[in-house]
């Protein structure tokens, strides 16, 4: 008997799912993604969850929900801590409870915890506790997970190298984003959550376009850990939030680089770490640099248009700023 | 050094006796009001939640009074609320205020880091005094509580309209104009009495509703439109989930002083629900929802700031705790666009079902 694990395609799942992936294929499980975002899984997920909660959590029932009726477990770790003495989110620590009392006839949920709070904590103990469902045999389940961590490494290492979450997440994709073609003559750098930037549907293909306007992007996920870590150490007290840590110390990062011409900072409405990290950026970007900053808000409710017309601007902005430099470069 | 904190309710009693004990030179700043929330709406980003607003409010009023350094505490996640202080105090940077910051917080490295920080705020006094005025402070705060709870119980019951509010402030100036911890308990003794002096009609049925929520909105008047006043004058007796001591003492005292209410026991409850602790006082939302079922509440009301993560949690999961306890839950969200009228419509109807459905009750049993 074979056994099909439901994983979301929502919150971490652009970071973790190679290693969720690898972990339930060495233990002979079956593993399911939910589809692409789409316009019908965005309402569900509204319609089940409370008007206050942000964007990403409503998304992320949505695929819950998408999955409810095509697996018999679905695998919704809570993510408390993924690095010492720093959280995620309270909505991420909440979020089986809030799946469990929202969503009715729910498959099982696996929702062990992702906990690496304490010194000496490590994921060992959340695959271990998975992986004792489907195996009683321990040496198969640390094989599993080092298969796993290998494979998060690799994924790591491929982010760092400049390809973005989804493409390594899954190679068949038919519109792969790398396939365009054109003269890409700034580069833009993109903040923002993993689950914001990297979702076609919710960032309205925002990386597309602004490749398609002739961008080079970057994300915060190509740099390195102890790059990040080092440039957020510009703050006067460390982020308890991992991804703001990692938005932050991006920001501050590629602020200094001479080959960043503007920065786009994408944050969904009503996100509480976002709020704080958001305005320390803005007010950085405004005491020490030159360089253009767009901050997009984004909800349920954004219109594409709106959306388009601020990145043309910004764009138009971009390349006009550069020229200018240039100019005085040469007449001053 | 003249040092500011921002208001949370009755707060600034306690801080003020605690700190003008230790010889230091305070500034309350003046009520939060409309001018502080508008001033503060001004200039902190835009869904940060409410108390970030009033606190940045608070200070730029305080800067008018002279003030000039900071006093906050801290935190570390995942609330946001444990780095309020460092945005704060770089939007005041940017606006031009010369305000020196002192966050007292769990030490990161070494529990050297966060005594140094109480020297720098006390200067050269004795350990012994610094602690003896922290338990000042702790006394003053309990005293606030035992008349606040005084009140609550007396509202839905006095005869004549008013009297507990006049009555309440009488007391509360016994407890400000005391100096010196010598001087509290006859001070209380006095504000007890002129609490029991409240004519009340104790047959009265009222109504009880549990406040529960994100604790500067329970306790700022300003922030919940005086929600405890208003319930009480609709004959509701209210109770809510956080006390300004009890916070105290289980958060930074870890437990010390002993027989006063704990919130263990309501986490505990929560579980069933909520499996895990989420920030702020998401847990202790739920859980003092079952606790307000179990002991026969009426209703609950959770109050929370907008866009406020661990009560957006908790809110998500209150319709199950309702549902299956049977107790009626109403969540206020609070944020610069409340306003008054919209609260005074929704208690009024929120109270108008809870009568009628103990009545309906009573009238089957």
């Amino acid at each position: 008997m074979s056994v099909t694990v439901g994983i979301p395609r929502a919150l971490l799942y652009y970071y973790y799912y190679p290693q969720w992936k690898t972990f339930f294929a060495h233990l002979g499980v079956k593993t399911l993604v939910s589809r692409e975002t789409t316009r019908g899984i965005l309402e569900k997920g509204i319609k089940s969850t409370v008007d206050e909660a942000c964007l990403p959590i409503k998304v992320a029932v949505g695929h819950v929900m998408d999955l409810c009726d095509r697996v018999d477990y679905i695998f919704l770790p809570r993510v408390v801590s993924t690095a010492r003495r720093e959280y995620i989110c309270p909505k991420f620590l909440g979020f089986p409870d809030i799946v469990r009392n929202n969503i009715e006839h729910l498959p099982p949920l696996m929702d062990n915890s992702i906990d690496l709070y304490r010194k000496g904590s490590s994921l060992y103990n959340l695959f271990y506790s998975v992986g004792k469902e489907f195996t009683h045999n321990p040496v198969r389940i640390m094989r599993a997970y080092q298969a796993s961590m290998a494979a998060l490494n690799n994924h790591c290492r491929d982010m760092e190298s400049g390809r973005l979450p989804f493409e390594t997440c899954d190679s068949n994709r038919h519109n792969r984003q790398d396939q365009d073609v054109g003269v890409r003559d700034v580069t833009i750098a993109v903040i923002g959550h993993p689950y914001n930037i990297y979702d076609h549907y919710i960032s309205m293909n925002m990386l597309k376009r602004l490749r398609d306007y002739g961008a080079n992007v970057v994300t915060a996920d190509q740099l390195p850990e102890h790059v990040f870590r080092r440039e957020a150490e510009k703050l006067p007290k460390q982020l308890f939030w991992t991804l703001n840590q990692r938005m932050v110390g991006a920001a501050f990062y590629y602020f200094d680089r001479p080959e960043v011409d503007g920065i786009i900072h994408v944050a969904s409405f009503g996100c509480g770490p976002d709020s704080m990290t958001g305005e320390l950026i803005e007010r950085f970007a405004r005491r020490e640099s030159r360089k253009p900053l767009l901050n997009l808000t984004i909800d349920e409710h954004t219109g594409e248009a709106g959306m388009v017309t601020r990145l043309e601007a910004f764009m138009d902005m971009v390349r006009w700023r550069r020229q200018l430099d240039y100019v005085a470069a040469t007449y001053y | 050094m003249k040092v500011v904190y921002p208001h949370m309710g009755l707060m600034w009693i306690c801080i003020k006796a605690m700190l003008e004990y230790l010889n230091v030179d305070v500034i309350v700043p003046p009520p939060s009001s409309k001018k502080t929330l508008l001033l503060g709406v001004k200039h902190a980003p835009e869904f940060a939640c409410m108390p970030l607003k009033l606190n940045l409010g608070n200070f730029m009023e305080a800067a008018e009074l002279g003030a000039d350094t900071i006093v906050m505490a801290g935190g570390c996640g995942p609330c946001r609320f444990g780095y309020y202080a460092h945005v704060e105090h770089a939007i005041l940077r940017d606006l031009g205020y010369q305000y020196e910051l002192v966050v007292l917080e769990p030490p990161q490295k070494h529990i050297g880091d966060l005594l140094d920080k109480i020297k720098q705020i006390t200067g050269q006094q004795s350990w012994r005094r610094v602690i003896n005025g922290i338990r000042f402070g702790y006394h003053k705060a309990e005293a606030v509580d035992k008349l606040e709870r005084m009140a609550n119980y007396c509202r839905p019951r006095e005869t004549t309209a008013g009297a507990t509010d006049r009555a309440l402030q009488h007391a509360l100036q016994e407890i400000i104009n005391v100096a010196a911890p010598e001087g509290l308990p006859a001070a209380l003794q006095r504000a007890v009495e002129i609490m029991d002096a409240i004519p009340v009609d104790i047959h009265r049925p009222v109504l009880r509703i549990g406040l529960v929520g994100e604790i500067y909105t329970l306790l700022e008047p300003f922030a919940n439109q005086d929600i405890e006043r208003k319930l009480g004058s609709m004959g509701v007796e209210v109770d809510r989930s956080i006390y300004l001591s009890e916070w105290v003492n289980e958060h930074l005292f870890l437990g010390l002083a002993k027989n006063t209410r704990s919130s263990k026991l309501v986490k505990q409850k929560a579980i069933k629900y909520l499996r895990h602790f989420v920030g702020g006082h998401g847990l202790e939302t739920v859980g003092s929802t079952v606790f307000y079922a179990e002991q026969g509440y009426d209703g609950v009301i959770q109050l929370l700031p907008f866009t406020c993560m661990p009560e957006i949690v908790a809110q998500s999961i209150l319709p199950r705790v309702s549902a299956e306890l049977g107790i009626p839950a109403m969540t206020l969200i609070v944020d610069e666009q409340s306003g008054e009228a919209g609260l005074v419509t929704r208690l009024e109807a929120f109270v108008d079902l809870l009568a009628r459905r103990k009545q309906t009750e009573e009238a089957l049993a």
